[in-house]
């Protein structure tokens, strides 16, 4: 059973947040940051994010390991090569589905 | 031959991101509904948060039962990079724009939406930003519907596989930068291996997700920050 109580205030939490930060610089400053070490962290911020995100959560988000590690080659292959989000994440999706079948075709554990 | 920054050419120049977004919020719809969400839940998320990474973030707490703080601090760290867009935009705007008017459309900024708007020549007006706006808003809603939709009719084989896409466009939006920039790479490789540390690591691992992707974006990023300081005035 879901707590309702707690998902939404989650929720509203996330959202308040969100808000905030996109709104107060563009209602009350009106000046450019200049410090120089704060528009390098803000530069760098998204990158480390989603890196951090990504590894080594990728690992796990499928029903196995192996099938796991072969998304994550294709997915950097395929960025490597420019391919845009779509391609990427399709082509992520299509070498684990393709290990998984295989894998299980071939009577090994996921 | 400048055109006119009317709604219609925001609305425009709005679908390529909306695109986009129907695909990336595809991802994102069946990620909350396969953590055990009801459908309308995350489609309210994607509506009154309009943002991928914090919302990824935030939902994962979320589900593994974070901590309200958690769930606060992680989506103010992920997200503090909307204030450098936000601030940038404020110089971009025209003066007509009431403080009324900012205060709605703050709430549509996103790194595409940003880097269209930086795009045009000269100041934009509220109409146009209104209309870039709209449409990818419509289209992250929609694909989020989809997504946490579909959930329920796949098989469970393509819902496994289905599994790595959200990752995969993590990556797709991480590697080509790395690529052309020495210092993004080490960022990338530095957050990430900090965040192996602390998921396989004994003691560490005790530490939930939300604190680990702060620790680690902020640390790769000062780090970084003090070792390639971005050339004054390079926006993105």
């Amino acid at each position: 059973m879901i707590n309702y109580a707690y998902v939404l205030t989650g929720v509203l939490i996330m959202a308040l947040v969100t808000y905030v930060v996109r709104m107060l610089p563009l209602v009350v400053f009106r000046r450019k940051i200049t410090n120089q070490f704060i528009q390098s962290f803000l530069a760098y911020v998204p990158y480390a994010v989603l890196s951090a995100m990504t590894f080594p959560a990728i690992l796990s988000s499928t029903a196995s390991g192996w099938s796991a590690a072969a998304g994550l080659v294709a997915a950097i292959l395929l960025a490597y090569k420019d391919k845009g989000l779509l391609t990427v994440a399709l082509g992520a999706t299509a070498a684990v589905f393709v290990v998984e079948q295989g894998m299980t075709l071939a009577g090994l554990p996921l | 031959m400048s055109e006119q920054l009317t709604f219609r050419k925001g609305l425009k120049d709005g679908l390529p991101i909306c695109l986009g977004y129907v695909s990336v919020s595809f991802a994102f719809g069946m990620m909350a509904t396969q953590g055990g969400l009801p459908v309308w839940v995350a489609l309210l998320i994607s509506m009154t948060n309009l943002t991928s990474a914090g919302q990824v973030a935030g939902t994962t707490l979320l589900l593994s039962g974070g901590l309200y703080i958690e769930i606060a601090v992680t989506t103010f760290v992920i997200n503090i990079r909307y204030m450098l867009m936000s601030l940038s935009l404020s110089q971009k705007v025209d003066a007509a724009m009431t403080n009324l008017q900012r205060w709605v459309l703050s709430f549509g900024v996103t790194d595409e939406i940003f880097a269209v708007a930086m795009q045009q020549k000269g100041e934009i007006n509220a109409r146009y930003f209104s209309g870039l706006i709209l449409t990818p808003y419509c289209g992250w809603a929609l694909g989020t519907f989809l997504g946490a939709a579909a959930t329920g009719i796949l098989p469970e084989s393509l819902r496994s596989a289905l599994g790595i896409a959200i990752y995969g466009m993590f990556i797709a939006i991480i590697i080509p930068p790395s690529r052309k920039s020495k210092p993004i790479l080490r960022v990338v490789l530095l957050a990430g291996a900090l965040s192996c540390l602390f998921t396989w690591t004994p003691g560490l691992n005790l530490l939930s997700s939300g604190w680990v992707i702060i620790i680690c974006a902020v640390a790769a990023s000062a780090l970084a920050a003090l070792r390639y300081p971005v050339a004054k005035e390079a926006q993105t």
